[in-house]
């Protein structure tokens, strides 16, 4: 169990005046994720989504509030905690001046496995993703997608029990992108526990079993996708309105949605199942995307 | 905690094994230049109370070439920490933040000490004169360890590139040759010369130079260089809990 109690993250700035000025990035966040969860953490560029992320692996410290796994307080049990979670960074963060087999073997060391643990475990991750013939490589030589797949099982070369993914599929084609959500879900499978970040409605609907929407650095939202619709309504309507602007209406069921529909009398009319950006929309008046 | 130094280290003696040929060959660059125009060129024309001005030379050159390569081992950190972040693989891991620093600080001393190795080959090979003695190797492993500390201090400090550009050009290069590296520091103005002294490239040029000339070593000048490396070695463990706060 993964407990955030009253999280809080302030950074100075210094404001247009010249004058010292803080800005909030997380607000009092108090979460529980389970083991073996698939947890999103869903908003807009500048949630806060990436600092929580930052202060559960201790690479950023709260500001106020506490973060515990299990009994272990982050606080007093860096070291105890590191060595149970892996971290998948939004920005690509391999070592440019090593290979592929380096890099992982690198992680392993980091995590203090033997030799033979480490060999075993990259071949067996890496073929995983299907990069064993790229062990030997610079992995500036790799594509895109490959990097992601590879920065995937790298944080995993320790066996960890939860496993941290920072906007795993940003600026992938959709291709790649359920590749990683199928990786995703087959470590899952394999007991992992898993909290990720996305702006992604998509990625978050298909992966997440449980998702909880910030908004500058507020937990607006905590729920599961389908009981999040749910609560707001299960059917919209969307049409063009006359200035060319797209509206839309959330009706909780399919034959009020009908009716709306055909008393329309604008164009364009689509009917369909809401979706989380609509539970963000109606929530904030703001898009994810 | 020797085992995640050994890590750290690992990590830069892989960069190096990928490099050494290019690494070796870039090195012998500027000691041959230095060897060629101030030691056998201009040289030949200035005579010191003690020996030829090559002698008087390679001591200068050794101090500043393993100040240059340990400060400049540790340059690329600055690009792990600020552009490819790839430091924060270490501080994710399950290891004292220190380590990552002592490895890092030990992976520089190495390629002074290799570059330095290779000045003296040259330096024998151009005629020069000088006795090497294990507190000769000390002060060289001092030198290194201070600038190694200085340079990863700056790599874990400095917001910019340009910035690590400017520290370079206002700080080592100065230092490269005003520190009794090129000439004798004894005839300067009172306080550029207290201010020089107060430098620790001044002190290795002044060992090396009267060990390789068999000389008794100066215990002032060697406390001097003590001090700057655990002082600077303190600087590093701080910055480094820093950042990864």
């Amino acid at each position: 169990m993964l407990c955030l109690s009253s999280l809080k993250k302030v950074y100075p700035y210094k404001n247009a005046a010249g004058k010292q000025a803080e800005k909030i990035a997380v607000a009092d966040l108090n979460l529980k994720i389970a083991n073996n969860e698939i947890f999103g953490l869903l908003g807009p560029n500048g949630a806060g989504k990436t600092t929580t992320i930052r202060m559960l692996t201790m690479l950023t410290q709260p500001t106020a509030g506490t973060i515990c796994y299990d009994n272990l307080n982050t606080a007093a049990n860096a070291k105890k905690i590191k060595a149970l979670i892996g971290v998948v960074p939004q920005h690509i963060n391999f070592d440019q001046d090593l290979t592929v087999g380096e890099n992982m073997h690198l992680h392993g060391r980091l995590h203090h496995m033997n030799k033979q643990e480490r060999v075993s475990r990259i071949d067996e991750l890496l073929a995983y993703v299907e990069l064993s013939d790229r062990i030997n490589d610079s992995v500036r030589s790799l594509s895109g997608g490959m990097k992601r797949r590879l920065l995937i099982v790298r944080a995993l070369m320790h066996k960890p029990q939860i496993l941290f993914l920072d906007e795993p599929t940003v600026a992938l084609d959709p291709q790649v992108r359920r590749r990683i959500w199928d990786l995703i879900r087959k470590m899952h499978h394999d007991g992992v526990t898993i909290v990720l970040t996305t702006h992604y409605i998509e990625e978050a609907e298909a992966l997440c079993g449980r998702v909880a929407i910030m908004n500058k650095g507020k937990l607006i939202a905590l729920d599961s996708p389908t009981n999040l619709k749910e609560k707001i309504g299960k059917y919209v309507v969307e049409w063009d309105k006359d200035n060319g602007e797209r509206d839309f209406k959330i009706f909780p069921d399919r034959e009020t949605a009908q009716k709306f529909a055909a008393a329309l009398q604008q164009g364009n009319i689509l009917r369909r199942h809401s979706n989380l950006e609509d539970v963000f929309v109606e929530l904030t008046g703001r898009k994810v995307n | 905690m020797l085992q995640d130094i050994f890590t750290a280290f690992w990590r830069d003696w892989v960069v190096l094994k990928h490099r050494m040929i290019k690494f070796i060959l870039s090195r012998m660059v500027a000691p041959i230049l230095y060897l060629v125009a101030f030691g056998w060129g201009l040289g030949r024309s200035i005579h010191t109370t003690s020996g030829s001005y090559l002698d008087f030379l390679v001591p200068g050159i050794l101090a500043l070439n393993s100040m240059n390569i340990s400060f400049n081992s540790l340059a690329p950190l600055h690009g792990e920490r600020i552009y490819h972040k790839s430091i924060e693989e270490y501080f994710t891991a399950p290891i004292n933040p220190l380590s990552f620093a002592a490895g890092k600080i030990l992976a520089a001393i190495l390629r002074g000490m290799i570059s330095s190795l290779i000045i003296i080959v040259l330096s024998y090979a151009f005629g020069a004169n000088f006795t090497i003695t294990p507190l000769f190797i000390i002060i060289l492993l001092l030198n290194c360890a201070i600038f190694a500390e200085i340079g990863y201090y700056a790599a874990m400090t400095i917001a910019s590139y340009e910035d690590m550009g400017r520290f370079n050009t206002y700080i080592l290069l100065p230092m490269s040759f005003l520190c009794g590296t090129f000439f004798s520091t004894s005839k300067l103005p009172a306080a550029l010369y207290y201010f020089i002294h107060a430098l620790p490239l001044t002190h290795t040029s002044l060992l090396l130079r009267s060990i390789g000339r068999g000389e008794p070593a100066a215990i002032f000048s060697l406390i001097i260089l003590l001090i700057y490396t655990v002082g600077c070695f303190l600087l590093c463990a701080h910055v480094t809990t820093k950042a990864q706060k």
